[in-house]
């Protein structure tokens, strides 16, 4: 087995439910407290599992904004775990999930440094590495209805934007997702093999644009003259990009 | 990356006793030291010992949960940090033989034998502690065969000057030394300036390949975050331009060209004094350099914060 997630980046708005969701379940879960530091003061700050970016894709007017909501991606070559000196941190040979043994770590950050996506953070209180568990406590836990042995994040999402499930079957909701809407890696250079995987948004028409009327017509010899004014300046430092 | 000074203190400390230990334990063998007592170089190797304790007690404060460090020998296969701790610890009573050995019996086979091994140890600590940072892929600055030749260049360099104090200071010949000292600043100088320039190259992941996004610019609209985070804290740390060319300058001037001239008589006859002042500007420029490999150091999380490249 290969659980992970599948995040629709055409879907998600960015809301944050997925975050919160998993800082409650996961603050009195195995892992928990996920510590906050100063929740009440002027800069609360703390261990989050879960963080969701957003950022302009392209330029006017074929921008889109795009939230990106991201956790551990349980790699298949996980190099928090091999640079990991004490064992705590590990990645179950039965489902591919990526976990740190709070008993064992020592806190010294580097498997946070070794993780390109910002998936581990030091709780500072408790001096040991927390991370993601795909709420290993949840998906296993047969005294939950079935349709509940799911990762609070994917629960809770209001726009169904996130998906749960096995990468080694290949008929599979997240499989089949994945081959049909090119599913992809973040920054898969790394070659850390990610499994969680991002869903690309959908092609759509451009969004329409208000057409200004031409002030000039082009016909007339002043016309072409601004016109040509016009375009030098529309050009200018095109090319410097 | 945050340059946390316990890591820097550490790796310049430790770095300097090692290389200490590794000239002193193959001294008897080339000459290094040809009029040193046995009593005088256990005394040279004690100091050595003593910066090396001082830096591995330092590195301690850099983890969170001390109280597990000692499971740190555990994953020897694959993690370079655990590689290090292990022959950090193995180093311990290999060299207190050793140091035993040439107090007690002097200049004998097993003496020069025990020398070499734990000459041998330092050497390869050096390279695990290089290469703890050259294994990591997120960070291009450091993910690179120059890391742990600096480190070992870095730390001969400053064993080479110190133990020329040492020797200064005891009234012995320091000549045969010297010469291997200047070779080791050269070296040191180059491999830093060849590493300058690497770094300085445009290379690995982008905004674009960190989101997917390949055909067109993405800019960070929202972190996410309304205060600090872990991430911004650890690996948020950068350094003005103007600042990092003065530094990089300092320390270069500080590390190299001081102890370069000092130790190549370019201000007169070369002493104890001049040998300290050398050993402490040396130590000086490598603590700046080993603050800038930090600071200078762009993890590619950095990518997610806004940053178009590393």
């Amino acid at each position: 087995m290969k659980l992970g997630l599948v995040i629709d980046l055409d879907t998600c708005v960015g809301c944050h439910a997925c975050a919160v969701a998993c800082k409650q379940w996961n603050t009195s879960g195995t892992t928990g407290p996920l510590t906050d530091y100063d929740p009440y003061g002027e800069n609360p700050s703390g261990v989050w599992f879960n963080r969701i970016r957003s950022f302009e894709v392209d330029e006017y007017p074929n921008n889109k904004t795009v939230n990106t909501p991201m956790s551990c991606m349980h790699c298949d070559d996980a190099a928090c775990v091999t640079v990991c000196p004490t064992g705590a941190s590990y990645k179950r040979e039965e489902d591919g999930i990526v976990l740190v043994d709070q008993s064992k770590c020592m806190g010294c950050n580097l498997c946070a440094w070794a993780c390109p996506y910002g998936a581990r953070e030091l709780d500072e209180d408790a001096g040991v590495m927390k991370k993601c568990t795909l709420c290993v406590d949840r998906i296993y836990d047969e005294a939950l209805p079935k349709e509940e042995r799911q990762p609070a994040c994917v629960m809770t999402c209001p726009t169904n934007a996130r998906f749960f499930g096995d990468f080694d079957d290949p008929n599979s909701e997240v499989s089949t997702m994945v081959r049909e809407r090119s599913g992809y890696s973040m920054m898969p250079e790394v070659g850390y093999n990610p499994v969680n995987k991002y869903l690309p948004p959908r092609q759509r028409p451009k969004a329409p644009t208000v057409e200004k009327k031409e002030a000039a017509s082009g016909q007339s010899l002043i016309g072409k003259w601004m016109k040509r004014q016009k375009d030098a300046f529309n050009d200018f430092g095109k090319g410097a990009r | 990356m945050h340059p946390a000074l316990s890591v820097i203190f550490f790796t310049v400390t430790a770095g300097a006793g090692y290389g200490v230990l590794f000239l002193l334990g193959i001294s008897r063998l080339t000459g290094l030291t040809p009029d040193a007592s046995p009593d005088q170089v256990t005394l040279m190797g004690v100091v050595g010992l003593v910066l090396v304790t001082a830096g591995l007690l330092s590195s301690t404060f850099h983890l969170a949960n001390p109280k597990n460090a000692w499971r740190s020998f555990v994953r020897f296969r694959t993690s370079w940090l655990s590689r290090e701790a292990v022959f950090a610890v193995l180093f311990y009573p290999v060299c207190l033989i050793w140091l035993a050995c040439d107090f007690f019996m002097g200049n004998t086979t097993t003496t020069n034998f025990l020398g070499l091994l734990t000459a041998f140890l330092c050497i390869v600590i050096l390279i695990c502690t290089g290469m703890i940072y050259a294994s990591l892929k997120t960070i291009r600055q450091w993910h690179t065969a120059l890391t742990p030749v600096n480190f070992v260049l870095l730390g001969l360099l400053l064993g080479a000057l110190i133990l020329g104090f040492m020797l200064a200071s005891q009234g012995l010949s320091t000549a045969t030394l010297m010469s291997v000292a200047l070779g080791v600043v050269v070296l040191a100088a180059l491999a830093k300036i060849v590493y300058f320039y690497w770094i300085g190259q445009p290379a690995g992941p982008t905004i674009n390949t960190a989101l997917g996004f390949t055909r067109a610019t993405v800019r960070l609209l929202d972190v996410g975050n309304s205060s600090d985070t872990f991430h911004n804290k650890e690996f948020g740390y950068q350094v003005d331009k103007v600042k990092l060319i003065w530094l990089r300058t300092i320390s270069m001037i500080l590390m190299a060209l001081l102890p370069l001239l000092l130790i190549s008589g370019v201000f007169g006859e070369v002493g104890s004094s001049t040998l300290l002042l050398a050993a402490l500007s040396a130590y000086a420029g490598v603590f700046v350099e080993r603050w800038l490999f930090f600071a200078e150091a762009r993890h590619v999380v950095n990518l997610y914060h806004g940053f178009q490249r590393t």
